[in-house]
């Protein structure tokens, strides 16, 4: 599984490589970049482009490893709302800088105003769904266009404000990645760190926290301190990372690599890494994409990326793709119509009495060809009842003698025993226990013998046994 | 405080004084007051809406309550949440969630642990004992949306008995399981009153309730009458619990709560 989503980011790699070169001779306005100034962007040769690079990475990795709780704790939307309510610290920090005589512009100041006002919008959601009969989704929207009206209305001031240069607080709300510094890199790379610490530390509380929360709190955990410490640390990554992505993309990396893992595994441990793999797959690849064309902003190319990764997981996960539930359900039709096969040969044999007594090899060989059973069974066509009776050679269970004729070999003889026996058993239960007419009974033991595990087989034998005397049920009546 | 507390019996598993919960300030529950025998099987039961799982829910801290107190083995529950395993309702989770069987009973010892502490073999081993004595060894390795319904139950309880605690408090575990499932979670319950172990367990299939239980606690916003099931479970009593709603009592403790406020 991992080595299949290891080769797809391969692909996805070489892709944009060979797409370059086909394009390259055409004379188009639009200029693709060369295979070589690809490579070199894609393997961080150049100093500026590195530290982009690393720094984006680093961010999807981090968001990618905290997003799959943040999806299970049902908060999907809370990033949304920390993210949108930081603009109002974002303004209300540069306010307070500029008056106070500075430039405004300190990084270090205004993320810590847009993780204040962060922190004041999630509480605010938590206070309102604690105190208020309005639902979750409910209070998360009122926050989150109130602080993005608020953040709107505040940049409008800011834009009004004498002697002040506003210029560039937009980025936070769409991204400028190329202008990301090395200072900034590094502060990312240690906001990234300490939030894989915590995960890895708090991984068994998290995931109470996440699954059973009453439970949790049963055991005397503090439910309120563990949700802060996880939403604390989705608000620092976002408000770390927004002047890189942008606040609007932010969410996405949050939650798209969670939702794409997610089809890929079935333990949460797994989830973490597969999400956090794609996050970072999905930061690089923006960011080298939008190096290598101008004025393509890295946040959309990131979720691109992103909308990529899940597109293909939707389709191909291993444990919860569309594919993988197509395979199971053909292969669950294919075993229906060969058991129905068998069951068929079986009570062909039976009506005409050739049945072998015992299933030793030298008991003489009961033939059938395909006109008989065509007979008895509904097959759609032919050519269906031809493919099953080739894939049940296959399977060791017929084999040909002559030209349409078959005999059951000995393991197909006991499947075809197991299938008839499995039948006839929830034929008499339903007789005996639910009341059907004996006319339905068929039909419906038809439906639910495919799906008999050997436990309930086994309940039906005590259930049934002695007290069905009118049907013959093959490997039990030679018993009794 | 309350001046006039009855003496608080060490041997007593639980005992609940005054219990008085209200939701957005109309009551479900009402003076509820009663003390547990030990190591008995008790059975809860009551109409829809008389508090039968808030109740749990108030002896466990999970819902705030206007007034009274719980004693588990003489002491306030805070400092006797080691004592205390708890089976919630099958509902009140999302078993699409990305764990195992085994996984989840795991997570009956968490509370031990300690925090940060990693799962090792040893509690996996457990965890695997708790699965085998509800029969579920089988199903370890199983995400747990590929359970049935009635197999999930058998989950939660191994969680609890994982856990290993002298007091179980569970919610409907009987609700919408198969027979196997039903043998099962009775089994477990005998072998805990083997134990000396005291059961809490909210039901709601009269049929069974003098098969499976000792005692039994009969509510309906208070509690009607509680006691031995012989001597408690009778046709009075029943009448009492289940006649119509007493629509005056409600009214009247939410005059009385809003006076409060």
């Amino acid at each position: 599984m991992i080595r299949l989503l290891f080769m797809l980011v391969l692909f996805g790699v070489a892709f944009p490589a060979a797409a370059a070169t086909d394009h390259g001779t055409l004379a188009a306005p639009f200029e693709w970049p060369t295979r070589e100034l690809f490579f070199e962007t894609l393997l961080l040769k150049d100093y500026n482009t590195r530290v982009v690079t690393l720094g984006v990475l680093i961010q999807g990795l981090a968001c990618g490893v905290i997003g799959p709780l943040l999806l299970l704790r049902k908060r999907s939307l809370m990033g949304d709302v920390l993210s949108h309510a930081a603009m109002p610290g974002i303004a209300l920090a540069f306010i307070i800088m500029t008056v106070l005589g500075g430039s405004g512009k300190s990084l270090a100041g205004l993320q810590i105003g847009a993780i204040l006002t962060s922190l004041l919008g999630v509480g605010t959601v938590i206070f309102i769904r604690a105190n208020t009969r309005l639902k979750e989704d409910a209070a998360l929207a009122v926050v989150l266009s109130l602080s993005f009206g608020i953040g709107v209305a505040l940049l409008g001031l800011i834009q009004n404000m004498s002697g002040s240069n506003a210029a560039g607080l937009e980025g936070f709300i769409y991204g400028k990645t190329a202008s990301m510094i090395l200072s900034e890199s590094y502060r990312i790379a240690i906001v990234a760190g300490f939030i894989v610490l915590a995960v890895i530390l708090f991984f068994k509380e998290f995931q109470l926290l996440c699954f059973d929360q009453n439970y949790a709190a049963s055991l005397g955990w503090p439910i309120l301190g563990l949700d802060l410490l996880l939403m604390g640390l989705v608000v620092i990554i976002t408000v770390v990372g927004m002047q890189a992505v942008g606040m609007i993309l932010m969410v996405a990396l949050l939650i798209i690599p969670a939702a794409a893992a997610r089809f890929w595994t079935d333990r949460l441990r797994n989830t973490l890494i597969i999400s956090g793999l794609i996050g970072a797959v999905s930061g690089w690849m923006g960011a080298v994409w939008s190096a290598l064309i101008a004025k393509l902003p890295a946040g959309a190319v990131i979720v691109l990326v992103c909308g990529v990764f899940f597109g293909i997981s939707f389709f191909f996960g291993t444990k919860r793709g569309v594919l993988i539930q197509l395979t199971r359900h053909f292969r669950f039709q294919l075993r229906i119509a060969e058991q129905n096969l068998l069951r068929a040969f079986y009570e062909l044999l039976e009506k005409r009495n050739v049945l072998p007594e015992d299933l030793g090899e030298d008991s003489p060989p009961a033939v059938l060809d395909l006109d008989a059973l065509m007979e008895v069974r509904a097959w759609d066509h032919r050519r269906q009842l031809h493919r099953i009776v080739r894939t049940s050679i296959k399977k060791g269970w017929l084999f040909e003698r002559g030209t349409g004729c078959y005999s059951f070999t000995r393991n197909g003889m006991e499947e075809a025993v197991r299938v008839v026996r499995n039948h006839r058993l929830w034929e008499a239960y339903l007789i005996k226990y639910a009341d059907i007419a004996t006319s339905q009974v068929d039909h419906e033991a038809d439906r639910i013998e495919h799906v008999l595990d050997p436990a309930l087989v086994r309940e039906l034998e005590r259930s049934v046994l002695g007290e069905s005397a009118h049907i013959n049920i093959p490997g039990i009546r030679s018993h009794v | 405080m309350n001046g006039t507390a009855r003496q608080h019996n060490a041997e007593c598993p639980l005992s609940i004084h005054d219990l008085t919960v209200a939701y957005n300030r109309k009551p479900v529950l009402w003076d509820v007051d009663f003390d547990v025998p030990c190591g008995k099987l008790i059975g809860v039961i009551g109409p829809n809406g008389a508090g039968k799982s808030t109740m749990l829910k108030a002896i466990l801290d999970l819902v705030p309550r206007a007034s009274g107190q719980v004693m588990i083995y003489g002491k306030p529950y805070r400092k006797q949440r080691h004592l205390v395993g708890y089976v919630p309702q099958r509902e009140s989770v999302d078993w699409d969630f990305p764990v195992s069987a085994l996984d989840v009973v795991t997570m009956g010892m968490y509370g031990r642990m300690g925090w940060c502490r990693p799962v090792r073999k040893k509690h996996h081993d457990r965890a695997m004992d708790a699965l085998s004595r509800v029969g579920m060894q089988e199903f370890a390795r199983r995400q747990i949306s590929q359970l049935s319904g009635g197999q999930q139950q058998r989950v939660f309880l191994a969680r609890a008995l994982a856990q290993d605690a002298k007091i179980y408090f569970m919610d409907e575990p009987f609700s919408g399981v198969d027979a196997a499932t039903e043998k099962a979670i009775v089994d477990v319950l005998h072998e805990l009153r083997g134990q000396g172990k005291t059961t809490f367990v909210v039901h709601h299939d009269l049929q069974t309730v003098r098969e499976y239980f000792d005692h039994v606690v009969m509510l309906n916003m208070r509690i009607v009458a509680q006691g031995p099931v012989d001597e408690v479970f009778t046709n009075e009593n029943l009448q009492k619990t289940y006649g119509g709603r007493l629509t005056l009592l409600s009214e009247a403790a939410e005059a009385f709560m809003r006076q409060e406020k």
